[in-house]
C-alpha cells in the first residue's frame, strides 16, 4: 500500500452519498425532538433501537475479520488474534486508544512471528 | 431576575462543557483516524470535511467508508450507515421531554449536535432535576457540544492532512475492524447486548454469500430482534 487507493465511486456519487447521509443522519436526530414532539414511542420500538449499534457494527466487521480483503479473503490467524485482543482490551479498558494500540501491536507481532 | 437567569444559564453552559471534557480523549482519536483512513481511501480534503461537518457521526462515517471501499451498491451503503445511527432516534426521543419546547431553530441545532456524549451527559443531568428552566437545560446541552463538535472537525482535518504520510507496508486495512471493536466492546455489559452481538457475528458470517453486503443488514435485523427479545424475557422473568 504505497499510495492512496482510489475508491470505485465517481466524485459525483461520493458527494451524493455524503449529502444523503448528512440529510438522513439529521433526520434521525431531529425526528422526535423536531417533528414527533408529543408522540410516545411504543416500548418495543425503543427496545429495538437500543440494540442497533451493537447489532449493526458486529455484523459489519465479522466478515472483515474472518475473510480480510488484504489476504484475498483467506482467513488470517494474526488478524483473528488481534481482533480477540481488541475485544478483550476494549471490554476491560473501555479506552479506544489503548485498545487500538494493543490490537495493532499484537497484529504486527503475530505477523512477524507467524511468517 | 433576568440577570440571575442569564447567569445560571451561563454557568449551566460551562458546566456542560466541563462535563464533556473527558470525552475529548474518545472523540479526537476517532476523528483523526477517520481523516487518515478517508485520505488513504482516496477521498479529497473537501469530501472528508464534507463527511465530518455534514454527517457528524463517527460510526456511520466509518461504515460508509468501509462499504464504499468494498464497492457495495449505493443503496446498501446508505441503508447500513444510517442503520448504525438509528440509536440517535432513541436519544432524540429521550431528550424530547426536556428540550421539546425550545424554538424550532434551537431544536434543529440541538439535533445537529446530538451525539452519544451529549445524550448520555444531558439525560443523566436532566433526570437529576438540577435544572428547572428550559434555558438552563439548553445551555447545559449546548455546553456539552463545545469540546466535542469543534474537536471532531479539527481532528478529522488533521487526520486528512497527515493521511498521506502513513508509512507503507502496515496492515492499515485492519484498523477499521479494530476501531469498530473498540467502539462496541465496552457496550457488551448486559446479556441482551452480548446476545445481539453474538447473533450479529454468527448470522453475518453465515450470510456472507448474500451479494452486495446484503447479509449485513439481515444479520443486523436478526441481532436487534434477538437483543430486544432477550431484554423482554429478562424483564418478564423479573416481574
Amino acid at each position: 500500500m504505497t499510495e492512496a487507493t482510489s475508491l470505485p465511486q465517481s466524485d459525483a456519487l461520493i458527494w451524493m452519498i455524503i449529502l444523503a447521509m448528512g440529510i438522513g443522519t439529521f433526520a434521525v436526530r431531529f425526528s422526535f425532538m423536531g417533528l414527533l414532539g408529543g408522540v410516545d414511542l411504543p416500548p418495543w420500538v425503543l427496545r429495538y433501537l437500543r440494540y442497533t449499534s451493537v447489532a449493526v457494527i458486529p455484523a459489519l466487521i465479522a466478515p472483515l475479520v474472518a475473510w480480510p480483503a488484504a489476504t484475498q479473503g483467506q482467513t488470517d490467524p494474526p488478524r483473528l488474534i488481534a481482533a480477540l485482543v481488541a475485544l478483550m482490551v476494549g471490554y476491560w479498558s473501555k479506552n479506544v486508544l489503548v485498545t487500538m494500540v494493543c490490537a495493532i501491536a499484537v497484529l504486527l507481532l503475530a505477523q512477524a512471528a507467524l511468517t | 431576575m433576568t440577570t440571575s437567569t442569564t447567569k445560571t444559564s451561563r454557568s449551566a453552559f460551562w458546566q456542560g462543557a466541563r462535563a464533556a471534557l473527558p470525552f475529548t480523549f474518545v472523540v479526537a482519536p476517532f476523528g483523526l483516524l477517520f481523516g487518515v483512513l478517508a485520505a488513504e481511501a482516496g477521498l479529497d480534503l473537501f469530501q472528508i470535511m464534507g463527511f465530518t461537518v455534514l454527517v457528524v457521526a463517527g460510526a456511520a462515517q466509518f461504515t460508509a467508508l468501509t462499504l464504499m471501499l468494498d464497492d457495495a451498491p449505493t443503496l446498501i451503503i446508505l441503508t447500513t450507515s444510517l442503520a448504525v445511527n438509528l440509536r440517535m432516534a432513541m436519544y432524540s426521543a429521550a431528550l424530547t421531554p426536556h428540550l421539546g419546547k425550545a424554538t424550532i431553530w434551537q431544536r434543529a441545532f440541538a439535533a445537529y449536535t446530538l451525539t452519544d456524549q451529549a445524550y448520555a451527559l444531558s439525560t443523566v443531568k436532566f433526570e437529576d432535576g438540577v435544572f428547572e428552566t428550559l434555558g438552563q437545560k439548553l445551555a447545559f446541552y449546548f455546553g456539552t457540544a463545545l469540546p466535542i463538535i469543534p474537536l471532531w472537525y479539527g481532528s478529522s482535518f488533521l487526520g486528512a492532512a497527515i493521511g498521506q504520510s502513513i508509512p507503507a507496508g502496515y496492515p492499515i486495512d485492519f484498523i477499521f475492524p479494530v476501531a469498530f471493536i473498540a467502539m462496541v466492546a465496552p457496550a457488551l455489559r448486559t446479556l441482551p447486548h452480548i446476545v445481539a452481538a453474538f447473533v450479529a457475528v454468527t448470522a453475518s458470517l453465515l450470510l456472507g454469500w448474500v451479494p452486495y453486503s446484503g447479509g449485513v443488514i439481515v444479520a443486523a435485523l436478526l441481532a436487534m430482534a434477538a437483543g430486544a427479545e432477550t431484554e423482554r424475557r429478562m424483564q418478564g422473568a423479573r416481574v
